[in-house]
C-alpha cells in the first residue's frame, strides 16, 4: 500500500469537467496528509489535450483507446481496474456524477476496497480514513471509517473548491497501453444526444422562481407561475416535476439539469437535495420557502420562510404586482 | 424476455428521521417506509417494456417493513410473479453490499436477462445498488438511464449526464440497469386490484443466507447536519412576510 491519490478526471470530447478540479485540490491535500503523489487518470482519445489542465497533478496518466471515447461504463472501469490493481493507491477519487455512479462502486468491488457514496467531507485521522457522506437527501450525514487505509471515494460535486486543483503547473505525464481486454467490451457507447434548445437560457437570468414538490399538483402551478410572471422572469423545477412531465427539461436546475448563478434564486416548496443544492449553490441570494423548518435548504439560503407556500407566495406575488403597478 | 426488478424500501423522506440512541444508524423504530422513488420508475419502465415486446417481470424485495403490501401492488401493477427474500437483513440497512449479494444470488437463480432498478436510493452509503449487483454477477451495467429499449440479446439505453447530456449505449444482455426516470410516470394500482391479489395472488418466497462479505465500513457517527446555520429567518403572517421578502428581493438588485 502506498499513500498515493488518484482522481479519475472527467471529459466530454476533451473538454475538462469542472467537478474534475475539485476532486484535484481534495487530492492534493491527501496526498499531502499521507506522504503519497496525487495522478491523474484521463482516459479516451482526447487524452492528452485533458493532461494539459491537470497541472495540479504529480503525474497524469495518459490512456488512448477508441473503446474510451464517449462513455462506456464497462471500458473505463476495465482500463481504471487494470491501471490501478497493482498500484494500490490510499485513495481513488471519483466523482458523484453519472459517470462516477457507474464507476465508482464497480471500481471497489474490482480492486476489492471498500467504497464510500455521497462524500461531502474526508479525515484522515491516526492513519484511519474517515468519509462523511450526506444521505436522505442531505437530511442526515454518516460518519464511516474505512478498513484496511484503502478507499474508493465518491465525491459530492460542489462540496470541494475548485480552485485548489487549477494550477498552470505541468506534472509529469505516462501513457499507459490500453488493456488487452477494451475490445471486448459489452457496453458500446453510440453517441452523444445534445440538450434540446429551449425557449429561454435559465443560466443566463437575474432572477429565478424555482418550485418543487412542494406545489403538489399540476393544477397549483399557476401559484408559482404569477409570481415568476410578476417578477418577470422564468419558472423553474426541481427534477421531479420535470420527470413527471410538468415543465420542460429545459428549465430543471440541478445536478442533471442546468447550473445556475443568479442574482436571486427564490426556491419555493423544494427540500434542497443535494443534486438540486449542486445546481444553484452560487447564486448571490437564495431566498427559501418551506413548510419544514428542518428542510437542508435552509442551509444553502440566505433568506427563509417557514410557512405554507400557498399563503406566503400569493401575498408576495400581490405585492410585486402593486408594486409594478 | 424475464426482466427482475428489486425493490427497496426506504423511508420516506416525508417523515422526520431521528438518530438511534447509539448514535450509529437512524432510529427505524416504527419508522415509515415507502418502495424507493427509483424502483418505482424501474418497475414502470419494466412494465412498459414488457407492453411493448412481451416480457416477463418478476418483482423481489427483502422482508422488511411492508414486503407482502409492495410486492403485492406490484402484482396490480401488472408484474407477473412477486417474490419475497427471506432471512436475516439486519445488518443490509447501511450495507448495500450485502443486500447486492443477496439479490446476486437471487438473479442468478431466477436466471434473469435483465435486471431493472432505481439508480439510488436515499440511504446508499457504500455504493449504489444496480451497479454493485451488476458488479457482483459479472454483469455490465448502465446508470442513471431514462429510457430502454430492447432487441433479442441487447438492450439500447439512454444515458443522461450532466447540463442536459443524453448519451446513446448499446448494452449485451444479460446487464442491469440503474433506472432513473421511466419513459411515463409510474401508473397507480387501485386498492380494489390490490385488494383482490392479497385475496387470490400467491408470492413466492425465496430463503438467502446471510451475506458474510460486507461493506468494510464502520459507522462511527450518525448525525443531523446543522440546519438553518446560514438562512435569516423572516417571520410574521403571510403579509408581513411579503413585505419583507419584497424589501430583501428590492435590497438584492430587483430592479422594479
Ligand atoms: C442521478 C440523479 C440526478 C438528479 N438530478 C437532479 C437535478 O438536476 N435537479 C433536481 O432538482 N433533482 C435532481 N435529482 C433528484 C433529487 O435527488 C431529489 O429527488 C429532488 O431534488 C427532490 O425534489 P423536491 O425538492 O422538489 O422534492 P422533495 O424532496 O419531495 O421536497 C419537497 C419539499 O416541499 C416542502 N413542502 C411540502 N408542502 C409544502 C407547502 N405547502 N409549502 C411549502 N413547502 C412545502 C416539503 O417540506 C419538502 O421539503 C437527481 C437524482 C438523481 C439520482
Amino acid at each position: 500500500m502506498t499513500g498515493d491519490v488518484y482522481v479519475v478526471v472527467e471529459h466530454w470530447n476533451g473538454t475538462i469537467a469542472e467537478v474534475s478540479f475539485e476532486l484535484l485540490g481534495l487530492g492534493r491535500q491527501l496526498a499531502q496528509a499521507s506522504g503519497g503523489k496525487l495522478h491523474a487518470l484521463v482516459l479516451g482519445p482526447e487524452a492528452k489535450e485533458v493532461a494539459a489542465a491537470c497541472g495540479a497533478a504529480d503525474v497524469t496518466i495518459c490512456v488512448e483507446h477508441d473503446a474510451l471515447a464517449g462513455f462506456s461504463p464497462e471500458a473505463h472501469i476495465t482500463q481504471l481496474a487494470a491501471i490501478l490493481k497493482d498500484r494500490s493507491p490510499a485513495f481513488t477519487l471519483v466523482s458523484n456524477t453519472s459517470k462516477g455512479m457507474d464507476v465508482a462502486p464497480a471500481l471497489a468491488v474490482a480492486l476489492k476496497v471498500p467504497v464510500v457514496t455521497n462524500v461531502a467531507a474526508v479525515a484522515v485521522n491516526d492513519g484511519a480514513i474517515v468519509a462523511t457522506s450526506q444521505l436522505y437527501g442531505g437530511k442526515i450525514a454518516v460518519e464511516a471509517e474505512l478498513a484496511g487505509g484503502r478507499a474508493v471515494l465518491s465525491l459530492l460535486a460542489g462540496a470541494f473548491p475548485a480552485d485548489h486543483g487549477k494550477s498552470a503547473g505541468a506534472g509529469a505525464i505516462e501513457t499507459v497501453v490500453p488493456a488487452a481486454q477494451l475490445g471486448g467490451s459489452r457496453v458500446a457507447f453510440k453517441r452523444l444526444i445534445e440538450a434540446e434548445a429551449s425557449d429561454v437560457d435559465i443560466s443566463k437570468q437575474e432572477i429565478l422562481v424555482t418550485v418543487g414538490r412542494g406545489i403538489q399538483d399540476k393544477d397549483n402551478l399557476p401559484v408559482v407561475q404569477e409570481l415568476a410572471d410578476a417578477l418577470g422572469c422564468p419558472l423553474c423545477a426541481s427534477r421531479p416535476l420535470v420527470d413527471a412531465g410538468w415543465l420542460p427539461k429545459s428549465r430543471q436546475v440541478g445536478k442533471s439539469g442546468v447550473t445556475v448563478k443568479p442574482k436571486i434564486y427564490l426556491a419555493i416548496g423544494l427540500s434542497g437535495a443535494p443534486e438540486h443544492v449542486q445546481g444553484m449553490k452560487d447564486a448571490t441570494t437564495i431566498i427559501a420557502v418551506n413548510s419544514d423548518p428542518k428542510a437542508p435548504i435552509f442551509d444553502v439560503a440566505h433568506f427563509g420562510v417557514v410557512a405554507d407556500l400557498f399563503d406566503v407566495v400569493p401575498a408576495l406575488t400581490e405585492k410585486v404586482r402593486e408594486l409594478r403597478g | 424476455m424475464h426482466i427482475v426488478v428489486p425493490l427497496k424500501q426506504s423511508p420516506d423522506l416525508v417523515e422526520e428521521l431521528e438518530v438511534n440512541a447509539e448514535g450509529n444508524d437512524i432510529d427505524r423504530q416504527g419508522l415509515k417506509l415507502q418502495v424507493s422513488e427509483w424502483d418505482e420508475q424501474a418497475l414502470e419502465e419494466a412494465l412498459c417494456l414488457k407492453e411493448a415486446s412481451g416480457a416477463n417481470v418478476t418483482a423481489i424485495t427483502a422482508d422488511w417493513g411492508g414486503a407482502d403490501l409492495v410486492l403485492f401492488t406490484a402484482l396490480a401493477k401488472g408484474a407477473d410473479r412477486a417474490l419475497k427474500l427471506v432471512g436475516d437483513f439486519s445488518t443490509t440497512m447501511l450495507d448495500n453490499h450485502r443486500l447486492a449479494r443477496a439479490l446476486a444470488s437471487t438473479v442468478e437463480q431466477l436466471g434473469a436477462n435483465l435486471v431493472l432498478t432505481g439508480v439510488q436510493s436515499v440511504e446508499d452509503l457504500d455504493g449504489q445498488i444496480p451497479v454493485l449487483l451488476a458488479a457482483m454477477l459479472g454483469w455490465p451495467h448502465v446508470s442513471v438511464v431514462t429510457g430502454v429499449e430492447l432487441t433479442a440479446d441487447a438492450a439500447q439505453v439512454k444515458q443522461e449526464h450532466s447540463g442536459g447530456l443524453v448519451a446513446e449505449l448499446e448494452v449485451k444482455l444479460p446487464a442491469v440497469l440503474g433506472v432513473q426516470a421511466a419513459r411515463r410516470a409510474p401508473r397507480y394500482a387501485p386498492v380494489s386490484k390490490v385488494r383482490q391479489m392479497q385475496k387470490g395472488a400467491k408470492l413466492e418466497q425465496l430463503s438467502v443466507a446471510a451475506q458474510d462479505a460486507g461493506s468494510g465500513l464502520k459507522v462511527r457517527r450518525v448525525f443531523k447536519p446543522q440546519v438553518a446555520a446560514r438562512a435569516e429567518i423572516l417571520e410574521g403572517t403571510a403579509e408581513e412576510i411579503a413585505a419583507k421578502l419584497l424589501a430583501v428581493l428590492r435590497e438584492r438588485g430587483l430592479s422594479l
